[in-house]
């Protein structure tokens, strides 16, 4: 469980991005961030795992405090917390298998990462994720040679190879078309319900948001204005997160869609599978 | 591939083992050159001097301290040759690179079979020898002075412009120059519409950025006797004047901290 | 737009690089004072210029034809301690200038190490190498050692200043996904750092073995061995032909050694 008690982050230009949030993410609970820009989405996400250092209050991670702890100790906890990013953030000249290995960095000893040489049940592990969102056949590739699409799925295998309790996503979709941000969004959810991990997941998209997560936390200029279900976002609410629009159409949206969402994971992992032996049939043909 | 079945299990290593032992093998060889190549230097030298060496360089430190301010009334001249060397050469060279890099470029050269190599020479023969060489050269023809300098400037920075000039002149937008000739142009109106506005900011990057390496260079064009500051140098060194040379490497990193500063500034104004 | 109308014709000029007229101005008159101070103030000897002329004749004709024989031995000699120098030199400066490049990075470093590791490449870049060998020479002797010396340091300044801009441009969101996964701060480098730098860095590294070989032909003009010292002889000797001998083969060995090094860099990427 994940307990954030009033947290503060105040930036060096001296803006306060975060107002003492107390916040509470119970174990296997998907929650979804949402909020203007700079509302201090990113912020939190960053304070709880300390890669941008809080300025004031308090992280716990179960029975841990994240806030006082040195270098050391600090980096055994970032291993519990996978993290997700909005440009997927790959290391774009190491290879797939790399990249996903990179997930175990805080399990092995520099020399043994150094020469690649990791233990194989972390080696079988990550075969193992690869499979389940279907890049097993591009374990040798460099991940600049990947879709936005297939990128992503590579950043979800890496935070879960560390075997984390928590996974902080940041905008997972932001840099995806439609289509594929809903299959990463699916993806995150059902892998969340197998591993039973708690998430947090900082998005954009109302929609999605609504489609997905089992509860709703709406941030303002660094505060929390609303906590709750998915269906207890309305407009009233809307306006009082994001600021007056006209939110009907968004709500009724998500009423229409509902049932197309339950396209399946497989489904679409085939139309992939299809895509690359297009490609490599196009390669071979020239 | 890296990844191989083996019992039953997947097995994944960085690299196949073949590329992974031709890297070895790299490491190897150069590990061998580095090793034999120092066995050749260290065969040529006296070790006592280097085992001396540091005592040396504490007793020279000692005598470099303080440095000799007054001594500053007689540089300000010498510091005025030396930017004039590098400012004055660096014009002469432009000026001469231009044509230089025309004839070289692949696109705009009138002719590919005579012009060309020749001007590939002259570009790779200016930027083989170093500054100091042709200055020594020149000491001997023009006679010792700030004239040499300039020359010796200009002539080793022509390779270095033309050089950066015409892969600027190379790599501009082909469909550009196209449309300019499309409307009629004649060969030097396509080169003032469709070639210089797109080798503008390239051009003024390398000038300055030249500018630059030539302020470091001009300061030690007097060790040769081609005038400027390392005149002063070399005759405080000669002079075992170590409190005037302490002085003199200073306002050295003085002037080219502070040409450096003006050239970063210069391009960024541009780009 | 009352103009416009009025006026069969619009008078079109072309808009000045410069928008401030003073400014303009300013700059071209500041240019043309310049110019007339640093003319009037060069002290040039016309007439020794002049007499310059036939000199520099006899010293082209000098040149002509190339003796590469009586001094083959000599230049053999010298190539190959030049070589050797370079070599070394290279592997040894590079080695060293990465953790002075590592430390001269904004975002790497701490503070006093970042400016303490940008003073050592201040240092070493001001300084041409011939200055550095001078005091090399004093303190080790004449002989290659001394260049070597010499070429490593000046390699530390230019190496590490690019490592270190390279390092502070490189993409901080690859680097903070990794060291979000709790990796070390070696397995950061390693893993974040070394892949995103790493192809520039080693066709630089080439780029340097090309520039130390043509220093390697000039520190020897102060004692720093190498071709330089066989150069020097030559010049002092009045033996032009042999003199434009080695300058025929550095300009076919440095011309070998770019084009090498063209082809690598373009196999490495």
């Amino acid at each position: 469980m994940l307990r954030l008690q009033n947290l503060e982050k105040r930036y060096r230009t001296g803006d306060l991005a975060l107002k003492g949030v107390d916040l509470e993410v119970p174990d296997g609970q998907i929650m979804a961030l949402i909020g203007p820009s700079g509302a201090g989405k990113s912020t939190l996400i960053r304070c709880t795992n300390r890669l941008v250092e809080p300025t004031g209050g308090k992280v716990w991670l179960n029975d841990m405090e994240l806030t006082g702890l040195g270098a050391g100790a600090l980096r055994r906890a970032r291993r519990s917390m996978g993290m997700i990013f909005q440009e997927y953030a790959l290391v774009e000249r190491l290879s797939v298998m790399e990249n996903v290995l990179s997930g175990r960095l805080g399990y092995v000893g520099f020399w043994r990462s150094y020469f690649r040489r990791f233990p194989q049940s972390d080696i079988d592990e990550a075969f193992r994720l690869l499979g389940r969102v279907g890049l097993d056949h591009m374990v040798d590739k460099r991940a600049d040679e990947l879709s936005g699409g297939q990128r992503q799925r590579v950043g979800i295998c890496r935070a879960l190879a560390q075997n984390p309790e928590l996974l902080l996503v940041d905008e997972p979709t932001a840099s995806l078309d439609p289509k594929t941000s809903r299959q990463i969004m699916r993806l995150i959810c059902e892998l969340c319900k197998e591993r039973k991990l708690s998430a947090i997941v900082n998005i954009h998209d109302v929609m999605l948001a609504q489609m997905f997560a089992e509860r709703i936390v709406g941030l303002k200029l660094g505060e929390i204005v609303y906590d709750g279900p998915p269906d207890g976002l309305t407009a009233e609410v809307l306006t009082e997160i994001y600021g007056e629009e006209d939110w009907e159409a968004t709500i009724r949206k998500v009423d229409d869609e509902d049932g197309e969402a339950e396209e399946s994971l497989a489904e679409s992992l085939h139309d992939d599978h299809r895509a690359v032996v297009l490609d490599r049939n196009l390669i071979i043909g020239n | 591939m890296p990844v191989s079945e083996r019992a039953g299990t997947k097995v994944w290593q960085r690299r196949e083992r073949g590329k992974q032992l031709s890297i070895w093998a790299c490491y190897l060889v150069g590990t061998a050159i580095f090793v034999y190549c120092w066995n050749l230097v260290s065969e040529k030298t006296i070790w006592m001097f280097v085992w001396d060496a540091p005592t040396q360089a504490g007793d020279l430190a000692t005598r470099m301290v303080p440095p000799d301010w007054a001594y500053i009334d007689k540089l300000w001249k010498a510091i005025w040759d030396t930017l004039n060397i590098a400012t004055l050469g660096t014009i002469m060279a432009i000026v001469m690179a231009v044509p230089v890099a025309f004839c070289a470029a692949r696109n705009t050269t009138p002719s590919r079979t005579v012009l060309r190599p020749i001007a590939l020479f002259i570009i790779v023969s200016s930027r083989s020898i170093n500054s100091l060489i042709w200055a020594l050269m020149l000491v001997t023809i023009l006679g010792p002075g700030v004239f040499a300098g300039i020359i010796a400037i200009a002539l080793r920075s022509i390779g270095f412009c033309a050089k950066l000039l015409y892969e600027a002149i190379e790599e501009i937008d082909e469909s550009q120059v196209e449309a300019v000739r499309a409307t009629g142009a004649s060969g030097p109106q396509v080169l003032a519409y469709g070639v210089v506005p797109q080798i503008m900011p390239a051009f003024a990057g390398i000038s300055v950025f030249r500018w630059d390496i030539n302020i470091r260079e001009s300061t030690v064009l007097g060790l040769v006797g081609a005038g400027g500051i390392g005149l002063q140098l070399n005759a405080s060194i000669n002079n075992l004047a170590w409190t005037q040379v302490s002085l003199i490497l200073l306002v050295i990193i003085a002037t080219v901290v502070l040409s450096e500063w003006v050239s970063a500034r210069i391009r960024h104004a541009i780009i | 737009m009352a103009d416009i109308s009025l006026s069969a014709s619009r008078r079109w000029k072309k808009p000045p690089l410069i928008k401030s007229r003073q400014l303009r101005w300013g700059l071209g008159l500041g240019f043309a004072i310049y110019l007339t101070l640093a003319f009037g103030t060069t002290e040039i000897d016309w007439g020794r210029v002049a007499e310059g002329v036939p000199r520099g004749a006899r010293f082209l004709a000098g040149f002509f034809p190339p003796d590469f024989v009586s001094r083959w031995d000599a230049i053999v000699d010298g190539i190959a301690e030049s070589l050797w120098m370079t070599v070394i030199s290279t592997v040894v400066g590079i080695a060293l200038s990465i953790p002075v490049g590592l430390g001269a990075a904004r975002n790497l470093a701490p503070k006093p190490v970042y400016y303490f590791c940008r003073a050592i490449l201040a240092v070493s870049r001001s300084f041409q190498e011939i200055i550095i060998a001078i005091f090399c020479v004093k303190l080790f002797g004449f002989g290659p050692f001394a260049g070597f010396v010499t070429l490593s340091f000046a390699t530390i300044g230019f190496y590490g200043k690019l490592l270190a801009e390279d390092i502070e441009d490189m993409d901080p969101v690859q680097a903070e996904a990794v060291r979000a996964t709790g990796a070390g701060w070696f397995q950061w480098l390693n893993y974040a750092v070394q892949p995103q730098v790493l192809p520039r860095m080693i066709g630089l590294g080439l780029y340097r073995l090309d520039i130390n070989f043509r220093e390697s032909a000039v520190v020897g003009i102060v004692g720093a061995g190498g071709i330089g010292a066989t150069l020097t002889t030559a010049f002092d000797r009045y033996e032009f032909d042999s003199a434009a001998a080695i300058l025929l083969v550095i300009i076919a060995i440095v011309m070998a050694v770019e084009y090498t090094s063209g082809y690598v860099r373009k196999w490495v990427q």
